[in-house]
């Protein structure tokens, strides 16, 4: 079993990240890229799926910047077999109806029984990537799963909603994403590291999958304007002077349907 | 400084030991460890199991094959150090891969290597050296601990004290006297197990510093040893294989000492920013940020000097008495360095909850350890006079 997983890099969440106010992209000196934290997450289904089942070979595709590259040899160290990168400076900035169309078509070309991703990257959160790859390779797409079961000829797990768990299973191949509720990923070792280096990574361009980012025939979203976030303004602060804050917080919170 | 001894593989590791740090070296385990007086075994062999510890065995006994390479140790030191809490399990680390492991991986013979090594990468056993004696420190030769031969193996009788890990260790490689007198080869490396009947561990030693970290007494009546377990399976190598390994510990004491130095200066910058006195904080006092300047220029050149005995070693150049400059140099500037960052702390600086009040007492060991500072100048003089 082939198992692909997405893997998007994005700036560190623990480091403060910013927008360059000039190109509307994230600003990657100020904070370390890493592997998407719900990706790694993705992984770790894959991962200990592998470690249960010889003869399952995780693969990962990340579709990014040249720097991309300590993420995916992360991921590698991690226990992947093998990754493809697409990098292209046509695919700056480029749109998720763009990313959809390079991450299908460099599916089609490395074979996949399986498709895991994470449900929304943190820096975009865009949220539709995996339904968009599936939708171009006509493939089932479970969404959001909190629990994944991967078996030999069908996918399933559980959608957690806020009043119930829905239970999802899709014939493979088929497109899966996963939350931030899954456990935490592993994380690798000296010899992880070293085995990683060994490892095969694909560098892919745009004209390598035939694609062509200035084509506008399909509709783009194009970013036209940005403008910084505003200073946040004064909150609403309640003092107790009558002994009634209370009932004013409790009304404050209703009213903003917080509680 | 930027400094030079790192390449990607380095960084690459340095962000598994922080992700390590991450998970396993809160400050509730490092409480942990200072009320048990020693760092949990399953900490170790999860520090194992991502190459934290082992990096000093070779790869076919399933380590990471860095005996003689101390760049990614090196990097282990600085990231436990630097949290601020992982001094206990640094200083485990360093007595298991830089000074019992070495003894095996460079003089074992190949069924001591095969018998023990595979175990050390996994931390399923821990090993630790054992010189000094109560009436033997400094004076090594006048160590009195004998393994007398017997019919396939040796009777050890004596005692050693001041042992790091001695109490957590499985395996203790031991200084014994094997012949007569106190010439060199009157002294072997002998294995003693714990649990060898016989063998038995004194009294808690209650330390100025390194609460976390178990340092013992031993005492040997009548332990059988069997053959098996000389280091080597040749008596009378003792004092080679201990001066041959010294590169490594001084080298290994002075990286230690850098990174703790370094640590320190960031604690102390940390603290001094939130801090306020008359009115502002204490680092834009002009005192403060003249004192930070020379802590933070120290620790650059402490650098600089350690990074290069890093890479002589690495080539196999770095003597025993280079070594010795190495560790007495760098032991003192991190005291100087860390006496200054607790004075910049102010009262806080005398409280154990501060990392710089625990890296203080700590580091006083340092200049006595792994051969005292004095005993470093006489081996330096020695070399550059020629007399003894």
């Amino acid at each position: 079993m082939r198992i692909v997983v997405l893997v998007k890099v994005v700036p560190d969440t623990n480091a403060e990240r910013t927008l360059s106010l000039e190109t509307g992209l994230a600003e990657r000196a100020t904070a370390a890229l890493v592997a998407d934290e719900i990706g790694e997450r993705a992984l770790e289904v894959a991962l200990s799926y592998a470690d249960a089942h010889e003869g399952t070979d995780v693969h990962v595709l990340a579709v990014g910047p040249e720097e991309s590259t300590t993420s995916i040899r992360k991921c590698l160290a991690m226990g992947a077999a093998s990754a493809t990168h697409v990098v292209d400076a046509g695919l700056v900035g480029a749109d998720l109806g763009l990313t959809a169309e390079v991450v299908a078509a460099a599916l089609g070309r490395v074979g996949y029984d399986l498709v895991l991703a994470g449900n929304q990257s943190t820096d975009g959160m865009g949220g539709v990537l995996p339904v968009m790859v599936a939708e171009h390779l006509g493939l089932p797409s479970l969404t959001n799963l909190t629990a994944v079961t991967i078996g030999d000829a069908e996918v399933s797990g559980t959608r957690l909603s806020e009043d119930a768990a829905v239970g999802l299973s899709a014939p493979l191949p088929a497109v899966v994403s996963v939350t931030e509720a899954l456990p935490d990923p592993r994380f690798p070792g000296f010899k992880g590291i070293m085995a990683a280096k060994k490892k095969p990574v694909e560098v892919l361009s745009l004209a390598d999958l035939g694609l062509d980012a200035d084509d506008l025939s399909t509709s783009r979203s194009i970013m036209l304007t940005i403008d910084a976030r505003p200073p946040r303004g004064g909150g609403v602060k309640i003092t107790d002077d009558d002994g009634d804050a209370a009932v004013r917080l409790s009304a404050f919170l209703a009213e903003n349907h917080l509680i | 400084m930027q400094r030079e001894i790192y390449d990607e593989d380095h960084e690459a590791f340095r962000e598994v030991v922080k992700e390590f740090v991450k998970r396993y070296v809160t400050p509730e385990k490092a409480k942990q460890w200072d009320a048990d007086g020693e760092v949990d075994r399953a900490t170790m062999k999860a520090a194992a199991e991502h190459g934290i510890v082992g990096l000093s065995v070779p790869e076919e006994f399933g380590g990471a094959g860095m005996l003689m390479d101390y760049r990614f140790r090196s990097v282990v030191n600085e990231e436990l150090i630097g949290c601020g809490h992982g001094s206990a399990l640094a200083g485990a680390v360093g007595i298991h891969d830089d000074l019992a492991v070495p003894y095996i991986a460079h003089f074992g013979t190949d069924a001591q290597k095969a018998k023990w090594l595979p175990k050390m990468a996994t931390a399923e056993i821990l090993g630790a050296l054992a010189m000094t004696e109560p009436g033997a420190g400094s004076d090594l030769r006048a160590a009195r601990t004998t393994a007398k031969k017997v019919d396939g193996g040796y009777v050890v009788n004596g005692a050693k004290t001041f042992i790091s890990s001695g109490k957590t260790a499985d395996i203790i490689v031991t200084f014994v006297k094997t012949g007569e007198g106190n010439r060199p080869d009157a002294f072997s490396l002998i294995i003693l197990e714990d649990g060898m009947p016989g063998f038995e561990h004194g009294k808690k030693l209650h330390k100025m510093g390194f609460p976390g970290h178990d340092t013992a007494e031993l005492s040997f009546s009548d332990v059988f040893v069997p053959d098996e377990n000389l280091i080597g399976g040749v008596e009378g190598r003792g004092f080679v294989h201990l001066m041959m390994n010294l590169p490594l510990e001084r080298l290994s004491i002075g990286a230690v000492a850098a990174a703790v130095a370094e640590a320190g200066v960031k604690w102390t910058i940390d603290y001094t920013t939130s801090r306020e006195a008359f009115g502002k904080p204490v680092i834009d006092f002009q005192n403060t940020r003249f004192r930070l300047a020379e802590m933070a220029t120290t620790v650059d050149v402490m650098w600089a000097y350690v990074d290069r005995a890093m890479n002589l070693y690495r080539q196999g150049k770095l003597s025993a008495d280079e070594a010795a400059k190495v560790k007495f140099w760098c032991t003192e500037r991190e005291w100087e360095v860390l006496d200054q960052g607790v004075q910049l702390h102010g009262g806080y600086g005398y409280i154990l909850e501060y990392p710089i009040a625990r890296a203080f007492l700590d580091a006083r060991v340092h200049r006595i350890y792994g051969g005292t500072n004095e005993v470093m100048r006489e081996i330096v003089a020695r070399s550059i006079t020629g007399r003894k």
